[in-house]
């Protein structure tokens, strides 16, 4: 019997616990590439009574959005759950395995490195709170445990803790780096800290009420991962949004991607204490928020996107206005990337810092601008198009460094495809109305909504239950799937070049922690 | 000559609410600390955009350099911190050591809906909700992200609420 019945537009593969590595090798050797693995628990569910394992793939490229994905799904027993890990042959789901470890309390036997990932060492063992029977609300004693990370042994070899609270007016981390002199010889993240248990928040709200919520997965992808979730929603009921919301979409989609772009022009800069290209940046960073902000009323655009449509309809003032922002701001980008790339102590610390190698890349699952800027040709807007991406015109660019220069120049080379993206959707927006209802949403059944945003693919999971509700939402976003190789990256490097190589992989925390 | 009417054009400016927050400021922060103010800013679980408008007040459209008040790197040198976030399990050890570590006398300025009572995610098996649940709040500002100019409106409400505040601690 098929576990995922009213799947919408997913192929699965069911597998048993055990037989999870070959059916997993089978969908990598027809080319799959992993997404996620996502645990849910159906215990109280009569036709499944398990908790069910999905490991999610994007199969057919270039495909359309309906058969895009595969799932191998495999139901865990309740009495007895555990199964075989996959991480030896893909280490990209190392995390997502450890985390359904955390929070459910699924044993991956062979999992190389089954440490707590999401819930610290103070948390109690045996105790998961992402099982239906676990109250949102019950908190727990601290536990005095001591956490525990790989060490490097020799004389000379140092320890250097960083964070999680650091100097600068950044999200929490803690790093532990393992030195010689000034080299790292490994660097061990320690993430999570901003943990807020948004997935087990959702859990039996409507799904019409669900929205604002994926937009606090991050402050600064909050387009993205709203694009996310009402497109598992959409795809959930049925429903296809009108032309003019989709090329909307897109707009407030690119103006994120610019204004995260931009301003990273310029942060990358400030992990060299270049302040002529932070201050620049940072202006001109300001100026496309205030254009948000004129656009759509937020400065982050929280808000614009609504289930079935936009929320906020635009004005042929507003587009002007926008237009001549843009067309302000568009050559004082290229002005401020011009200076800092031509200046010699930029080329002497961004050149052959903090390389990603494509193999890496390849292995550890990267997204995004790192994966591109390391030779990973990967763009969901172009791979399985959504929105209105397929009408409109852009290219991928794709580097093969791999090196803080080539991600600083990726941004750039990005940031142009947004100009024109956006110029496009100004010159050839439709008209008609931004909103379809939504009248009801299946019950028992999932979807995914998957976008690309600043910082590469944002992956959703939204299932609902025998009420039509909310029975789990399970966020995957691009950070989550880069962290690992920034520790990658780092290894070899120095450590003052720790910040810079940080910077130029711009990864959120709370993104990842959720 | 146009050069500075031109680069004001494109900049923008700020309004004169600007003047006036200077004015108030200058006039609190004499009397309390010494012509300057010394922020730390503190994550307790913040979604980024609370850290991307407090950054914000570092770019020269903003520059609140200009009124003596700067971010700086340990809250032993703070006088204000400034929290965002709703205080999640994980990193409630963390704000509490920041907090104790920051001299008297101290303010405390919660920034975002989070920091405020844990915004739209509240209290959960990892969040508090709200960073009142441990420390006492000398200015709340609402807002997710509450802008720059919100965010510096808090702090200086905070300086000039800094007098009755420290006397109740000492009562």
């Amino acid at each position: 019997m098929n576990a995922d019945k009213g799947f919408r537009g997913i192929r699965t593969v069911e597998s048993e616990p055990y037989q999870l590595p070959g059916a997993v090798t089978d969908i990598l050797l027809q080319g799959g590439r992993f997404l996620n693995a996502v645990a849910t628990d159906e215990r109280h569910r009569k036709d499944v009574v398990a908790f069910v394992l999905r490991y999610f793939f994007a199969t057919e490229c270039g495909a359309t959005a309906s058969s895009a994905y595969t799932a191998v799904s495999a139901r865990i027993p309740a009495e007895r759950p555990s199964y075989a890990s996959v991480t030896s042959i893909l280490p990209a789901a190392a995390w997502a395995e450890r985390e359904s470890h955390d929070l459910f309390g699924l044993v991956p036997v062979g999992h190389p490195d089954l440490r707590p990932l999401v819930l610290h060492e103070h948390w109690p063992q045996g105790v998961y709170p992402l099982r239906k029977d676990y109250p949102l609300e019950r908190r727990q004693t601290y536990v005095d445990a001591s956490w525990t990370y790989p060490k490097v042994d020799g004389e000379g070899v140092f320890e250097v803790p960083v964070g999680p609270i650091h100097a600068g007016i950044i999200e929490p981390g803690h790093f532990r780096f393992q030195v010689m002199g000034d080299s790292v010889l490994h660097l061990e993240p320690k993430l999570f800290y901003t943990h807020r248990g948004l997935e087990k928040r959702v859990e039996g709200l409507d799904v019409s009420s669900g929205l604002p919520f994926a937009e606090q997965v991050c402050g600064v992808c909050s387009v993205s991962h709203a694009i996310s979730y009402a497109t598992a929603a959409e795809s959930l009921s049925g429903v296809t949004i009108p032309i003019r919301a989709s090329y909307l979409r897109v707009l407030v989609a690119e103006l994120e991607r610019l204004y995260n772009h931009v301003g990273d022009l310029g942060n990358i800069c400030a992990g060299i204490g270049y302040a002529y290209g932070s201050t620049a940046g940072s202006a001109l960073k300001e100026q496309l928020l205030r254009a948000n902000a004129a656009l759509t009323g937020h400065r982050y655009l929280k808000g614009s996107v609504a289930l079935g449509g936009m929320a906020v309809d635009v004005t042929e003032r507003q587009l002007l206005e926008l237009e001549r922002a843009l067309s302000r701001i568009e050559p004082r980008v290229e002005d401020l990337v011009q200076a800092v790339v031509t200046d010699d102590v930029v080329q002497n610390r961004f050149r052959k810092t903090g390389v990603l190698s494509v193999q890496n890349a390849l292995n550890l699952g990267v997204v995004g601008p790192a994966a591109r800027a390391s030779g990973l040709p990967l763009d969901v807007r172009r791979d399985q198009p959504y929105l209105a991406y397929d009408a409109l015109q852009f290219e991928v660019p794709v580097q093969a460094e791999g090196d803080v220069f080539a991600r600083y120049w990726q941004r750039l080379l990005e940031a142009r495809q947004s100009f024109s993206l956006i110029r496009q959707v100004l010159n050839r927006l439709p008209e008609g109305p931004v909103k379809e209802p939504i009248e009801d949403y299946p019950k028992e059944s999932y979807a995914v909504g998957v976008t690309e945003s600043p910082r590469g693919e944002n992956f959703h999971f939204l299932a609902t239950d025998e009420a039509g509700r909310i029975a789990r939402y399970h966020v995957r976003s691009a950070t989550y799937a880069n962290w690992p190789a920034v520790a990658k990256a780092v290894q070899g490097n120095i450590v003052p070049d720790f910040p810079l190589i940080n910077k130029s992989f711009e990864l959120c925390y709370a993104c990842c922690d959720r | 000559m146009l050069g500075p009417l031109r680069k004001r054009w494109n900049l923008g400016h700020l309004t004169e609410a600007d003047e006036h927050l200077e004015r108030r400021l200058k006039a609190a922060s004499c009397r309390l600390f010494g012509r300057s103010l010394h922020v730390r800013h503190v994550d307790s679980g913040s979604c980024n955009g609370c850290e991307f408008e407090a950054m914000a007040l570092l770019n020269p459209l903003y520059d609140m350099q200009r009124f003596g008040l700067d971010f700086v790197a340990s809250p032993r040198h703070a006088d204000l911190l400034l929290v965002t976030g709703g205080v999640t399990r994980n990193l409630e050890q963390a704000v509490v050591r920041t907090f104790e570590a920051t001299p008297l006398p101290k303010l405390l300025v919660a920034v975002g809906a989070c920091a405020l009572d844990g915004g739209m995610i509240g209290p959960t098996y990892a969040n508090r909700g709200g960073v009142d649940k441990l420390f006492p709040v000398t200015v709340y500002v609402p807002g997710c992200p509450p802008s720059p100019m919100d965010i510096l409106d808090g702090m200086v409400t905070a300086v000039e609420r800094a007098e009755e505040w420290d006397s109740q601690k000492r009562t």
